[in-house]
C-alpha cells in the first residue's frame, strides 16, 4: 500500500476512477440523490490528480484533475434532475451501444490517420477521404447490387485519395497541409457532383445492399451483466466488430513487426531509415494510400454500415475528430481508440441530453475539440508527434 | 508552403548564359510573376473542363456551360458600359461608376453585385490566412475567425441597443470593433499556444474552428441563450434581426435583395493596410523575419513568440471583419445551419494559396473565387447544356484543384523547364 502512495502514477489513475464514481454515485442505479456525494468524491479525485500532478505526473494527473471536475458537475446536476428523466438520457446499455456506433467511424479513420503520420505526412485530408469512401461504397453497392463489392469499391476509391495525397506530399514535395485541404475540398466536390448527377432529387435507393448486423443473442443468458451485454453487443454493426479487431491488428503492426518499424522510423528519422536501406518513399506511399483505405472504411459505415443513405458532407468534421483523436491518444493505436470512445461517448451523451434541452445538447458536441485543445495545449502533459511529421524527405 | 515564393528577395539572379524557362520563371517569381498562379488556374480549369464534357457529353455545350459561367459572374455587365450616360468631364470618354448607373436590376448587374459581395468576405479571410502565412503559420481556422466575427457582430448589435441607444454610425463601429477583436482573441489562442507551448497552430486552429461553429449554434439553437424573441420564431434556431440603424448603406441594387454595401471600399482599404503593414512597418519586418527563419530571427533579437501571437492577432482581425461586414451589410442575423454551412473561411485558404500571399494576389484571386461562386450558381446556368444542380459542386472541384496545384506549382514550372529542356536536346540532335 505504501508502495503504491508514493506512485504518483498511480495515485493519478486512482485519481481517474474516483472521478467517474463522482458522476456514477449519481446516476442509475445508484442514483444518490444529495448533491453533497459526487461534490465530495469528484473533489477527493482532483486533490489526487493536483497531487501526482504536482509530483510530476503531468498526463494522467491531469486526466484525474479533469474527471474529477467532469464527474463533480456531471454528478451535481444529475441529483438536481428529476430521476425519470434520468433514467431515459442515462440507459447505460442503449448509451453504451451508441457510443460504439458514433465511435466506429472514428476508429477507422484515426487509425488510419495513425499510419500517415506515424510515417512522416500530415493527413488532414482524413476528412475528404472518409467522404469518399462513404459515397463510393453506397454507390458500388448499389451498381454491384451487394455490400462486399461496394465496400471494396469505396476503399479502393478512399485508396486512390490517399494516393494523390501521396504523390503531391511525396513525389511533388508540396506543402502537406495544402495537400490535405485540397483532398478536402475535391473529395466534398466529386462526391457531391456525382450524387447530384447519378441520384439527383430522389436521394440514393433505399433498397440498397448494407453492412449486415452480427447478432450474438446468446449474451443475454450470461447472468448478471447479461442483459446489459446484450444491449452492447447483441446486435451490433459488422463493421464495429471490424473496427475493434482492427485497433488490435494495427497495434501488433505497427509495434512488434518489421513492417511497423520501418513506418515509425520513417516518420521519426527519415534520414536514418534510408541510410539503413527503407525506402522511405515506398513507405511513405503505403502508409498514407492505407491511411485513404482506412478513412474510407469508416465513410463507408456511415453511408450502408449504420444507415443506408448518403448526404452531401455526410461526414460533416469526423475526419477532423478522429484527427483529434489520434493526437489526444498520442499518435498510438489504443490511445486514439480510446478517444474515438470518449468522443463517441459524448456525442451519444450529447444526443441523450435532448430531453433536457436541445441547445444544450448543441453545445455539448463541441467537447471533444475542447478536449484535444486541452490536450495540445500541453496543460495536461504534452502529446508529441511523431519528429518528423509534416516534412518532405528528399533523397539524397 | 513552397519556400521560393516566400523567400525575401535576396541576390539578384544574373544569369550570363541563356535563361532556361526555368530560370525566367524564377525571375519572374521573384518580381512576384503571375505565371504560376495563371499555369494554376489554367490547369484547374482544363481538368474540371474535362469533368464538364464528361457530363454534357459534346465540347460545344461545355464551352456553353463555360460561358454561361462567365456570364452569371457579372464580370460581363463590363460589357455594356457604353449604356451608361455619365461623361468624363472635358471629354468624350464614359465612366461607368456603378452607383451613379441606372442600372440597378439587370441580371448582369446582379450578379456582380453578388460576386462583388462575396469578394467583400473571401479578399479579407484570404488576407486573414496570408498574413498568417508571412509569419510561417498555417491559419485553417479562418473559418472559425470569420463565424467568432459574425458572432459576435450578431450579439452586440443586437444586445447593446437594449442597454444604450447609440446612433447608428456608433453602434455600426463599435459593432465591427467588436467582431474584429472577436477574431483576433480566437486567433490569439492559437498564436499563443504556438509561442509558448508550441501546439501546432494547424491542430489548434482546426479545434477552435469547431469550437466555434458549435458554441455558435448553442446560442442561436432552440432554447439557447440568444435565440430570436420574435413571436411565432420559437422554433427557429437562428438569432434575432440586427436594428435597421446598424445595417450597412447600400450604394448599388436594392437593400434589401443583397444589393453592395459601403462594406467593400473597408475591404479594398484592408488590402491596401495589409500591405504596408507589412512592407513598410517594423511589426511587418518582424513578422516576415520570423517567417523566413524563426531561428535567424531569434537570434537578431526579435521575439518569435510575439511575433507569432501577433500574426494570428491580426489574421483574426482580418477575418472577423469578414465576419463583421457580411453580417452588418447583407445577413442580417445568423441562423444554426448558416453556422456548418458556410465555407467563407477555407475558401480565404484558397485565396491566400493561389494570390501567393501577396496584398494584389489576394485581391485578384479572391476575385476568382468570388466570380466563379457566383457564375456557377444553379440561375446562372441553362438547364439544356448543364446541369444546375452541378455548378457548386464544380466550383468546388475547380476549387480543390487549384489548392492542389499550387501546392505543388514549382514542381509543376519544374517539370515544365525538364519538358522543354528535352525538347531542346532533341532538337539540337
Amino acid at each position: 500500500m505504501s508502495r503504491f502512495a508514493r506512485s504518483p502514477r498511480a495515485v493519478a489513475w486512482a485519481g481517474v476512477v474516483v472521478g467517474v464514481c463522482a458522476a456514477l454515485v449519481a446516476l442509475p442505479p445508484i442514483e444518490v440523490r444529495s448533491p453533497i456525494a459526487p461534490i465530495v468524491i469528484g473533489g477527493v479525485a482532483v486533490a489526487l490528480g493536483v497531487g501526482s500532478w504536482l509530483r510530476v505526473e503531468r498526463r494522467i494527473g491531469g486526466y484525474a484533475a479533469a474527471a474529477g471536475l467532469i464527474g463533480l458537475l456531471i454528478g451535481y446536476f444529475a441529483t438536481r434532475s428529476s430521476v425519470g428523466k434520468l433514467e431515459v438520457v442515462v440507459a447505460w446499455g442503449a448509451l453504451f451501444a451508441a457510443m460504439l456506433r458514433w465511435a466506429t467511424p472514428l476508429v477507422f479513420a484515426s487509425l488510419g490517420g495513425l499510419f500517415s503520420e506515424r510515417s512522416g505526412v500530415v493527413n488532414i485530408g482524413l476528412e475528404g477521404m472518409m467522404l469518399t469512401g462513404a459515397f463510393f461504397t453506397i454507390w458500388g453497392a448499389d451498381v454491384t447490387g451487394t455490400w462486399i463489392l461496394g465496400l471494396a469499391i469505396g476503399i479502393g476509391a478512399g485508396g486512390l485519395m490517399g494516393l494523390l495525397h501521396a504523390f503531391f506530399s511525396v513525389s511533388l514535395r508540396a506543402d502537406q497541409i495544402v495537400g490535405g485541404t485540397a483532398i478536402n475540398f475535391l473529395a466534398l466536390g466529386v462526391t457531391s457532383y456525382l450524387y447530384i448527377k447519378l441520384y439527383g432529387q430522389q436521394g440514393t435507393p433505399t433498397d440498397v445492399s448494407t453492412i449486415p448486423d452480427v447478432s450474438l443473442r446468446f449474451l443475454r443468458h450470461i447472468p448478471g451483466v447479461g442483459g446489459f451485454l446484450d444491449d452492447v453487443f447483441g446486435q451490433v454493426d459488422l463493421m464495429i466488430w471490424v473496427a475493434i479487431v482492427l485497433v488490435f491488428v494495427v497495434w501488433i503492426v505497427v509495434f512488434k513487426t518489421p513492417i511497423g518499424l520501418r513506418i515509425r522510423a520513417c516518420g521519426e528519422h527519415p534520414r536514418a531509415a534510408d541510410t539503413v536501406g527503407i525506402s522511405v518513399y515506398a513507405v511513405r506511399y503505403g502508409a498514407v494510400t492505407l491511411s485513404g483505405m482506412l478513412a474510407a472504411a469508416g465513410g463507408a459505415y456511415l453511408s450502408i454500415g449504420f444507415g443506408n443513405s448518403f448526404g452531401e458532407n455526410m461526414s460533416a468534421g469526423r475526419g477532423f475528430i478522429a484527427l483529434a483523436a489520434l493526437i489526444f491518444g498520442n499518435w498510438r493505436p489504443f490511445g486514439a481508440a480510446a478517444a474515438c470512445l470518449l468522443f463517441g461517448f459524448s456525442s451519444a451523451l450529447g444526443v441523450n441530453l435532448q430531453a433536457y434541452s436541445l441547445s444544450i445538447s448543441t453545445l455539448f458536441t463541441a467537447l471533444p475539440y475542447v478536449l484535444t485543445l486541452v490536450a495540445v495545449a500541453g496543460i495536461i502533459g504534452r502529446t508529441r508527434p511523431p519528429a518528423a511529421v509534416g516534412k518532405p524527405y528528399v533523397k539524397q | 508552403m513552397s519556400d521560393s515564393a516566400e523567400q525575401l528577395p535576396d541576390e539578384p539572379s544574373g544569369a550570363p548564359e541563356a535563361p532556361t524557362l526555368l530560370e525566367r520563371y524564377r525571375v519572374l517569381q521573384k518580381a512576384e510573376g503571375l505565371v504560376a498562379p495563371v499555369i494554376t488556374v489554367l490547369l484547374a480549369f482544363l481538368i474540371s473542363g474535362v469533368v464538364v464534357l464528361l457530363t454534357t457529353g459534346n465540347l460545344g455545350d461545355t464551352l456553353k456551360t463555360y460561358r454561361a459561367i462567365f456570364n452569371g459572374t457579372g464580370l460581363n455587365w463590363f460589357f455594356h458600359v457604353g449604356n451608361h450616360d455619365i461623361g468624363v468631364p472635358f471629354s468624350h470618354s464614359r465612366v461607368w461608376f456603378p452607383w451613379e448607373t441606372n442600372d440597378f436590376s439587370s441580371q448582369a448587374a446582379s450578379n456582380l453585385e453578388q460576386t462583388l459581395l462575396l469578394w467583400t468576405a473571401l479578399v479579407l479571410t484570404g488576407l486573414a490566412v496570408a498574413f498568417a502565412f508571412r509569419c510561417g503559420l498555417f491559419n485553417i481556422g479562418g473559418q472559425g475567425q470569420y463565424l467568432a466575427g459574425s458572432i459576435a457582430a450578431v450579439l452586440i448589435a443586437t444586445e447593446l441597443p437594449r442597454a444604450v441607444d447609440l446612433p447608428g454610425v456608433l453602434l455600426i463601429l463599435v459593432t465591427v470593433l467588436g467582431g474584429m477583436l472577436a477574431g483576433a482573441a480566437l486567433a490569439g489562442i492559437a498564436g499563443i499556444l504556438k509561442g509558448t507551448v508550441g501546439a501546432h497552430e494547424v491542430i489548434s486552429t482546426i479545434m477552435l474552428n469547431w469550437i466555434v461553429i458549435w458554441v455558435g449554434s448553442y446560442f442561436f439553437d432552440i432554447g439557447g441563450p440568444f435565440q430570436t424573441n420574435a413571436p411565432g420564431a420559437e422554433s427557429v434556431p437562428s438569432s434575432a434581426d440586427i436594428p435597421d440603424k446598424a445595417k450597412l448603406s447600400v450604394f448599388w441594387g436594392d437593400p434589401l435583395l443583397q444589393g453592395l454595401h459601403i462594406g467593400l471600399f473597408v475591404a479594398l482599404a484592408a488590402v491596401v493596410i495589409y500591405s504596408l503593414t507589412l512592407n513598410r512597418t517594423t511589426l511587418g519586418y518582424e513578422v516576415r523575419a520570423v517567417g523566413h527563419s524563426p531561428e535567424a530571427a531569434r537570434y537578431g533579437g526579435i521575439s518569435v513568440a510575439r511575433n507569432y501571437f501577433l500574426a494570428m492577432a491580426i489574421a483574426g482581425l482580418f477575418a472577423g471583419l469578414a465576419g463583421a461586414l457580411d453580417i452588418l451589410g447583407w445577413e442580417f442575423r445568423l441562423d444554426k445551419t448558416q453556422l456548418t454551412s458556410s465555407s467563407i473561411g477555407f475558401i480565404g485558404i484558397a485565396v491566400a494559396l493561389l494570390g501567393r500571399n501577396r496584398a494584389v494576389g489576394v485581391a485578384l484571386a479572391a476575385l476568382l473565387f468570388a466570380a466563379l461562386q457566383t457564375g456557377t450558381a444553379s440561375r446562372n446556368l441553362s438547364t439544356e447544356a448543364f446541369p444546375p444542380g452541378l455548378g457548386s459542386p464544380l466550383a468546388v472541384i475547380i476549387q480543390g484543384l487549384v489548392v492542389l496545384f499550387v501546392g505543388a506549382d514549382v514542381i509543376v514550372l519544374l517539370a515544365l523547364g525538364r519538358l522543354r529542356r528535352t525538347r531542346a536536346r532533341r532538337a539540337a540532335l
